[in-house]
């Protein structure tokens, strides 16, 4: 592994945001990650990739790094607030198990984005992780540069109910906040998205205006409630058809959707922890289904794991 | 100890890991250090001096002056006679496992000489090692890396990553989850790179000195403390002290470097309070202050490093945060002064308080009622407080009335001054109180909904305060929302402006009678809902207030809701006066009271006002503690254990009395009434004077008299004597709850 002194002489220019993504795979890349796309539905954070939840189930090792389109319906701002968007972008990286430099991996991923840790001031600060939706804990640190939070670092220690056997590191890094930061931009929008001209703006502001208007005012409520219902069901139904994948689809579907019913205000504080529980049981149950599908083929390969 | 001089040796006990959060620091190492000692005591050795030391990346523990092995032992263990039957040998034999050969005769006794020879230090300290690491109590660990796969795998609190275990700089080899001990260390992570070797005890702290890494937490608090300061002064200011950030701050940083940045004038629009705290909870900056002592448009911040460009970069983006932060805290500031509390409050009827006691809405408005009816019976306000300070009534400029949202100009607003033109009358003083109670009351919760305490609800109260104002309501009914929920601490102050005391009491009372009357008492050590702190907020502000509160009327008039009728002020199984009353007697024995002479007034009955109830007290315990007092006590037990055993009709003495009867038969027709009519101006100093008119009379009469004579009529006269007697006594306390 490189010390970060060694290569800190060499700090490379501020990158746009799409050559920041790239430098990020192209580092976790040679860190022996998969490059993986997006999960193709609506999700709130990186963590709901099945790359991360299911696959942190089991003792198998799995290292993976991916961008995380990520949807919080509630934080939209029309387009008008330079920091909160209702869509915006995860980079998410999981390692499986945690390797034990886990810690300097992470520093030279910011090194290699245009960071350097003798100009600037990064520290771990106790954050610890807790995702009640998804039966999840770990211990951690929101990492600082400056001041500002520019990654969570957990290490897994349960997920879906289950003790990680073995722990995986997770990393989440918040592309534009970390993009701002690298390009001393003040508001999002004016980020240079690539290095020809076009900004953040040009490319999401149009979005962030008609979504947010869409989530908070246009959004049928009835429709979304069905939605609900028949993600509910369909979850359910998928878990009983041994088809643990699906049935965690069905459980994001109804944890975007009920974000999407809280943006639009129709959800009372009582419901609200009704239908979390909804949730919870949903993405429960389909870990539950996932862990007993592959238990006992984990366990012939690695000898005395158990679940 | 032995008195051959023993071979020690300094140790040095490093473990290294990931960040260590801040907060768990301090008890990281007192942990380690008891952890450690334990071991060496069981194993018979004695350290010298022990130093503990934390970073955020290491726990580093010295031990002075370590004895090199632990002391030989000779055990010895008496055998049979060497004239007892073989078989009596053979069983010795079999119990210590030795041949016969290996025993010792001493006066005709066979001995079993056991030599325990002292074990290496080393040994023992490679055993202690793993032992303290599996045994530390982190308030939360975790598993990490391929061990993991194992559920059984070491935990520590963020994953451990090195041991430097030196005795006299050699090696303590040992090992765990993989980690085996050695003379390697790290320094800074930026500033250091590679191994750095570790000889022993002396030179660790000078090498992570030169890696960049100062090893003892109190010299990096001193650095923080004193450049933070100096970094102030440099600019012209005064830095605020606060001791639990320079901690905190020395507990993220292994070579902290204190640098101050400047935000934008524009943000000290927002109240300091809220600009303290996002600095504070959000960022753990320090603020500063200038000569005139207000808040400065600057922070300090603690980086870990000593950067290239001196730190232009890290201020810059530290003040960027901190931009972002306060315009965050401004536009909250600014959403939530467009609507009026009184607007705001309507979102209350939303938030559950607590399911068997309603919304905030409901509670606001019992809360409400309560108040005015505090100020309406001149339990509040009422007459003037003891130390003639504090307003009772705070006149509002006249021509102005409640709700017209006419701000009070500085010059009408200020405290009232007696006997002017515009001092009210009484009744309107009292009506004006009563409705600014109200008020504050309607309007204290408002401020839960608002955007800023959602975001530090440890604003609230403080928030509503600045609203109020702002809206420009009269000082009285904003200060009053600002402080209701004082005193909050035992250190915290009590309010006493009037409204303030109005709505602060009404809120706990509330409080308190419906938690009570819905049966959720506080139970042993469980006080979900902070009862007692609630009480003992009531029980301070009547006293240091000298407020005459009807404490049972007043719980009936605030549980007036809990059921249909006033009389049954409670459905709870758990009487608040009751809670009162115990809390009282905690609080009062902090205060050097006797609890004894407490439950002696108490037992009395029908006494709820706290102080006249504590006046009592203490005239009570000053006499009690004098010569007439013990004497009169020790009388009054005798009377009273007299009486307990004897039955008897009172009877007109029909016989010459005795000199000690006749001056006891005087002394009683006097001190009883006079006691009486003391207690009834409360005078409890001159009812106690009157009851030590009763000591030498009834001392003689013990002495000279004989209550249980043979003749009838004497004896009824005597024992009604007595009772008369017990009965004066009463009327200050009883006695019979009096201990010695």
């Amino acid at each position: 592994m490189a010390d970060h002194t060694a290569t800190a002489s060499a700090a490379p220019s501020a990158p746009s945001f799409q050559d920041m993504i790239l430098r990020l795979h192209a580092y976790w890349s040679a860190q022996g990650c998969l490059i993986l796309q997006p999960y193709d539905m609506r999700v709130g954070a990186g963590t709901f990739h099945t790359a991360t939840t299911l696959r942190s189930l089991g003792p198998e090792s799995w290292n993976a790094a991916y961008v995380q389109p990520s949807r919080r319906p509630t934080d939209g701002r029309y387009g008008e607030n330079p920091n909160r968007l209702q869509h915006y972008y995860q980079y998410q990286v999981i390692m499986k198990p945690s390797p034990p430099d886990f810690q300097n991996l992470y520093l030279n991923s910011l090194f290699a984005i245009g960071i350097d840790p003798l100009v600037h001031d990064i520290r771990f600060v106790e954050d610890d992780w807790e995702s009640p939706t998804l039966g999840a804990w770990g211990l951690g640190w929101e990492v600082w540069c400056d001041g500002m939070e520019v990654s969570q670092f957990t290490y897994f220690q349960q997920m879906g109910g289950f003790d990680c056997k073995p722990v995986a590191g997770e990393l989440t890094y918040g592309l534009e906040r970390l993009a701002m930061y690298i390009q001393g931009v003040d508001n999002v929008y004016d980020l240079r998205f690539n290095d020809a001209g076009t900004s953040y703006g040009d490319v999401f502001l149009e979005n962030e205006r008609q979504m947010s208007k869409w989530n908070f005012e246009v959004a049928d409520t009835d429709t979304l409630f069905e939605g609900f219902r028949r993600a509910e069901a369909e979850c359910k139904a998928a878990i009983a058809a041994d088809v643990p994948i699906a049935a965690y689809e069905q459980a994001i579907e109804a944890s975007h959707l009920f974000n999407l019913l809280q943006a639009r205000g129709v959800i009372s504080v009582q419901e609200r922890a009704s239908y979390m529980g909804r949730v919870r049981d949903l993405a429960r149950g389909s870990c539950e289904a996932y862990m007993a599908k592959f238990q006992d083929q984990w366990a012939q390969k690695f000898p005395g794991w158990t679940a | 100890m032995s008195a051959l001089a023993v071979n020690t040796s300094d140790f040095l006990l490093e473990l290294r890991s990931e960040e260590i959060p801040a907060r768990m620091q301090a008890t990281a190492r007192a942990d380690l250090e008891k952890l450690f000692r334990k071991e060496l005591d069981a194993a018979g050795l004695k350290p010298g001096a022990i130093t503990v030391w934390s970073t955020p990346r290491r726990l580093a523990l010295i031990a002075r002056d370590l004895p090199l092995a632990t002391e030989a032992v000779s055990e010895e263990v008496k055998g049979p006679r060497t004239s007892a039957p073989a078989q009596a040998l053979e069983g010795f034999l079999r119990k210590t496992g030795l041949t016969a050969d290996q025993l010792t005769e001493r006066d005709g006794v066979w001995f079993a000489i056991n030599e325990k020879p002292g074990r290496a230090t080393a040994d023992v300290l490679a055993a202690a090692i793993p032992a303290i690491i599996r045994a530390f109590p982190w308030p939360k660990s975790q598993r990490w890396g391929a061990a993991s796969l194992s559920p059984e795998s070491l935990r520590w609190v963020r994953p451990l990553s090195g041991i430097v275990a030196l005795l006299g700089g050699e090696v303590i080899a040992c090992e765990i989850g993989g980690i085996v001990s050695g003379r390697l260390t790290r320094g800074h992570r930026f500033h250091s790179s590679g191994d750095i070797v570790i000889d022993g005890v002396e030179d660790y702290a000078a090498k992570l000195l030169e890696a960049h890494v100062i090893v003892d937490h109190v010299t990096r608090e001193g650095i923080v403390r004193d450049q933070a300061r100096a970094a102030a002064a440099a600019a012209g200011l005064v830095l605020v002290d606060d001791e639990g950030l320079v901690i905190e701050n020395a507990g993220l940083t292994e070579w902290p470097v204190p640098l101050l940045g400047r935000f934008d004038e524009a943000f000290l629009e927002v109240p300091p309070e809220v600009i303290q705290l996002t600095a504070r909870v959000n960022q753990k900056y320090f603020i500063c202050r200038d000569a005139a002592g207000k808040l400065a448009n600057a922070f300090v911040c603690t980086a870990n490093v000593v950067a290239k460009d001196g730190g232009v970069a890290i201020i810059d983006g530290n003040r960027k945060v901190l931009a972002a932060r306060l315009s965050d805290a401004r536009f909250f500031w600014e959403q939530d002064k467009k609507k009026a509390l009184e607007v705001h409050a309507e979102k209350l009827g939303r938030i559950t308080f607590h399911e068997k006691l309603g919304t905030v809405a409901d509670k606001v408005e019992r809360v409400a009622r309560l108040a005015r009816w505090l100020v309406e019976e001149g339990i509040v306000g009422a007459s003037p407080l003891p130390t003639g300070e504090g307003a009772l009534v705070t006149p509002l400029p006249s021509g102005e009335g409640l709700g017209e949202g006419v701000p009070p100009s500085p010059a009408t607003a200020t405290p009232e001054t007696p006997n002017t033109p515009t001092q009210p009358s009484p009744d309107r003083g009292r009506a004006l109180l009563a409705d600014q109670a109200e008020l504050a009351a309607r309007l204290c919760k408002a401020d839960l909904v608002t955007e800023m305490v959602g975001e530090f609800p440890e604003l609230q109260g403080l928030m509503g305060g600045y609203y109020a104002r702002a809206e420009g309501l009269p000082d009285a009914v904003a200060d009053a929302i600002r402080d209701h929920y004082k005193p909050v601490g035992q250190g915290d102050d009590v309010p006493t402006a009037p409204v303030t005391v109005a709505v602060a009491l009404a809120d706990k009372l509330d409080t308190i009678a419906g938690f009570f009357g819905r049966d959720m008492a506080p139970t042993g050590s469980k006080d979900p809902f902070a009862l007692r702190r609630a009480a003992l907020g009531v029980l301070r502000t009547i006293q240091e207030n000298g407020l005459r509160v009807p404490l049972d009327r007043a719980l009936r008039e605030a549980g007036w809701w809990l059921t249909e009728t006033l009389e049954g002020r409670t459905n709870g199984a758990v009487d608040p006066l009751d809670f009162f009353a115990d809390r009282l007697k905690v609080q009062q024995k902090e205060a050097g009271v006797r609890h004894d002479l407490i439950d002696a007034v108490f037992a009395l009955g029908g006494e709820d006002d706290l102080v006249r109830l504590l006046a009592r007290v203490h005239a009570l315990q000053a006499f009690v503690t004098t010569e007439d007092g013990k004497n009169l006590l020790a009388g009054y037990k005798r009377a009273a254990n007299i009486l307990k055993k004897e039955e008897f009709a009172p009877a007109a003495a029909d016989y010459l009395l005795e000199p000690a009867e006749a001056a006891l038969t005087a002394a009683l027709a006097q001190a009883g009434p006079q006691a009486e009519a003391a207690v009834a101006v409360e005078d409890f100093t001159a009812a106690m004077a009157a009851l030590a008119g009763l000591r030498a009379p009834i001392d003689a009469f013990f002495e000279d008299v004989t209550v249980n004579d043979a003749d009838a009529n004497k004896r009824a006269y005597r024992l009604g004597l007595l009772a008369e007697f017990r009965a004066a006594v009463h009327k200050v306390a009883d006695f019979s709850r009096i201990e010695g």
